[in-house]
């Protein structure tokens, strides 16, 4: 077996079953460094079962998953996930802390310089277009939806991962508020240059940001390719997907 | 005396009871938060253990305060009277609104929320001490908030096994007909709920995150209203953990013990000033319900305390009643050697025998003398008695056979002290109250005669520990035969009827009697 230094991550025949119920069936998956992976399909498909066993959350019932050449379940849980980004759907910060201190919450726990900190801090808000100096102390129910999932991301680009994991984290948006955020958020990423494996259902947000579309039903790949490769083909699944876009 | 005059004449005593009241309750609240919350954060751990757990607390929480006081008693460690017993049992009820309340918590966390956690690389005692306790705190304080005024209203009847607090006013004006006293007492312990209710509200609003951007200043408030609680709760441990709660029982303090009636805390007093008088250092342990003064006696928790022998004879040794006071007096001192290794004292030459007692006006009004004259009117009276009087094998249902009472309705079964007034105020017809009892005479009742010599006799004596004969002997001779059944209902009066306190009625009667 060998191993591709270009392969952030790996799937190697993975399953996942929970009980008799197979979520996940012999999965071949390979992630490039650099490339944004967008998981495709509709909710029970596997795609966000498949995002959890990249950081753990979850392990394997049988395969394996890599994480930078290395067996997720070798990897310390801790350590992996706060070396890796997590956006979650709604953003998930905590309520009880203001914006500055969810961003600052990795650099925190792993102890880093405290003034250090605030500054890369400030820096991220403005980073995900935010005016530090008007929101680092605001809570986060006093947020839009859109400026909550801005704090999110901010926040996982704190610890500077280079892999970042999305669930679908702007799936409660308003459209327009949405399109916006897609666009900036595909920049920010080419230009910081890192991993990212986005998770969901939309076709458009999938143009829009993916390297790579993968297209997933009941388990296992139904597609896999480039979005031009995407659009030319027969399959009847990406047909259908592509269907909805059209109208 | 008005409420506003008594309470002039009494701050000073009030003050000391509000403060041994907060002791209880800061204890017992910091013992049940303590043993509490984490237990309630390991059932969210271990979520199997939670219906057993929860179900134990509940199931504790439902045992009556007096009981749960009186089982605790007899029980090495935990047990005896005094503070000790009072603050567990006031723990145990504390437990299950913290307990619960930690669960329900920690559970209703935003699962998203704690999903988030995980994913951010936080361990579990992270996630536990950064996100659930921070946002479960305002669920929690709502429980301890409920647990204090829980304890606020338990801690009233701690005085019952002798660890003071602003119970000791309620039974007091009870047993005494005492509104200002009974007032004073359930007034203040009411307050001093609903303060500590506040004061904790406060606190709780301070971890309302949604306020908290808004509204910084708040914080302040809330440290301020916790810092008062924290500060009056202080006070009252500072000042008083020395004096309830003795460092060391030396050898030579003797602990007198008193029932919760005037005429015992009076006997016992009058030995206690005795004792003090020759130089020995006293631990006064009175107002003690039920039988709990001979479990403390017999648990080495006391050393002595007044006692009746009709009384020990039957509730204590289980004996049928019988009438020949001298029979009674030897089996009970024999026995009381043979089973318990306690002594009984020369009697003190009154008796305190059941009293049944009717309105003096109903009796001269229908020449009512004797027991057996009362029999024919009493099918239609409403009779009231004490619960002693219902239950022991010398009360109700012996009574009411060797005279043939038929009442029609079913006699009201009743605290003794409100019998009197009861029967007074005409809602009842017909009480069983004790002969010396100076409210006999104060509120125009009559005693009918025991014709049939039903009552056994309840000489007054003291029970006492062996190991505690030799210092005792010389007070226990110079009381033999000393207190006439006149004067003690003197006695009586002056602390029931003239307000005196029993310590200045003894000390009056010490001098008079050149003791």
């Amino acid at each position: 077996m060998s191993e591709n230094p270009e392969n952030a991550v790996e799937f190697r025949d993975v399953g996942f079953q929970i009980g008799a119920a197979k979520i996940l069936d012999r999965l071949n998956l390979e992630i490039r460094r650099g490339e944004i992976l967008v998981l495709l399909g509709e909710s029970g498909c596997g795609k966000t079962t498949t995002l959890k066993l990249i950081n753990r959350l979850i392990e394997p019932t049988s395969g394996e998953v890599l994480v930078d050449g290395r067996r997720t379940i070798e990897w310390d849980a801790i350590r992996l996930r706060r070396r890796t980004g997590y956006v979650l759907q709604e953003a998930g910060l905590f309520p009880h802390f203001t914006v500055a201190e969810n961003v600052a919450l990795v650099p925190r726990l792993e102890n880093r310089d405290a003034a250090e900190t605030n500054r890369k801090v400030l820096q991220l808000l403005e980073m995900v277009g935010l005016d530090a100096a008007k929101f680092a102390n605001r809570m986060p129910h006093e947020l839009s939806g859109g400026q909550r999932q801005r704090v999110g991301v901010a926040r996982a680009l704190a610890a500077n991962p280079d892999l970042l994991l999305l669930d679908e984290p702007f799936g409660a948006l308003d459209a327009l508020t949405r399109v916006g955020l897609q666009k900036e958020f595909a920049g920010l990423v080419r230009e910081l240059g890192k991993t990212a494996v986005f998770v969901t259902h939309d076709l458009h947000e999938a143009f829009i940001l993916g390297t790579r579309i993968c297209l997933m039903d009941k388990g296992t790949i139904a597609f896999l390719g480039t979005p031009p490769q995407f659009r030319k083909s027969e399959l009847p699944l990406v047909k259908n997907y592509l269907e909805t876009i059209a109208n | 005396m008005s409420l506003l005059e008594f309470l002039k004449q009494n701050w000073a005593e009030l003050l000391v009871l509000t403060r041994e009241h907060l002791v209880l309750v800061l204890v017992s609240t910091a013992l049940a938060v303590s043993i509490g919350v984490p237990l309630g954060v390991l059932l969210t751990r271990r979520k199997s253990l939670q219906t057993p757990v929860l179900g134990i607390a509940n199931i504790l929480q439902t045992v009556p305060s007096l009981a749960l006081f009186g089982l605790l008693i007899p029980l090495p460690l935990v047990g005896g009277i005094g503070a000790k017993t009072a603050v567990i049992a006031l723990t145990v009820y504390s437990f299950l609104p913290v307990i619960r309340n930690t669960v329900t918590g920690i559970l209703s966390v935003d699962a998203k929320t704690r999903e988030a956690a995980v994913a951010m690389g936080m361990t579990d005692r992270q996630i536990l001490r950064m996100i659930e306790l921070p946002l479960a705190a305002p669920v929690i304080l709502t429980g301890i908030r409920v647990a204090v005024v829980i304890a606020v209203g338990v801690a009233t009847v701690a005085a019952a096994v002798g660890a003071g607090g602003l119970g000791t006013y309620i039974f007091r004006g009870l047993r005494q007909n005492d509104n200002n006293l009974l007032l004073a007492g359930a007034l203040s312990s009411a307050l001093l709920a609903l303060f500590c209710d506040f004061a904790l509200g406060q606190f709780e609003k301070s971890f309302d995150y949604k306020t908290r951007a808004a509204n910084p200043r708040r914080k302040y408030v809330a440290a301020g209203a916790l810092a008062l609680v924290l500060a009056i709760f202080g006070l009252g441990f500072i000042s008083n953990f020395e004096s309830r709660i003795p460092s060391t029982i030396a050898d030579q303090t003797i602990r007198v013990g008193s029932k919760d009636f005037t005429e015992s805390v009076i006997l016992a007093e009058i030995l206690a000033q005795m004792l003090e008088k020759r130089g020995l250092a006293v631990e006064r342990r009175f107002e003690l319900g039920g039988n709990l003064a001979h479990d403390a006696l017999v648990s080495n928790n006391l050393d002595v305390y007044p006692e009746y022998t009709g009384t020990a004879y039957t509730a204590i040794l289980k004996h049928p009643p019988v009438t020949d006071t001298t029979r009674v007096y030897d089996e009970t001192k024999r026995e009381y050697a043979e089973k318990f290794d306690l002594l009984i004292s020369p009697p003190l030459g009154f008796s305190n025998d059941f009293a049944i007692l009717v309105r003096g006006a109903q009796a001269r009004e229908n020449g009512l003398r004797t027991i057996s004259d009362a029999v024919p009117l009493a099918r239609g009276w409403q009779a009231g008695f004490g619960q002693d009087f219902m239950s022991r094998a010398d009360g109700y249902q012996g009574f009411a056979k060797a005279y043939g009472f038929d009442f029609a309705r079913q006699p009201r079964e009743m605290d003794l002290s409100l019998t009197y007034r009861a029967l007074a105020a005409g809602q009842v017809d017909i009480i069983a109250g004790n002969s010396t009892d100076g409210l006999i005479a104060a509120l125009d009742l009559f005693q009918l005669a025991d014709d049939k010599k039903y009552f056994p006799p309840y000489q007054a004596v003291y029970i006492a520990r062996r190991d505690r004969a030799e210092i005792l002997r010389e007070p226990f001779e110079k009381l033999n035969d000393a207190v006439s059944t006149d004067e003690m209902r003197r006695l009586n009066y002056a602390v029931d009827g003239e307000k005196l306190t029993p310590k200045q009625a003894a000390e009056n009667w010490l001098k008079a009697k050149g003791l």
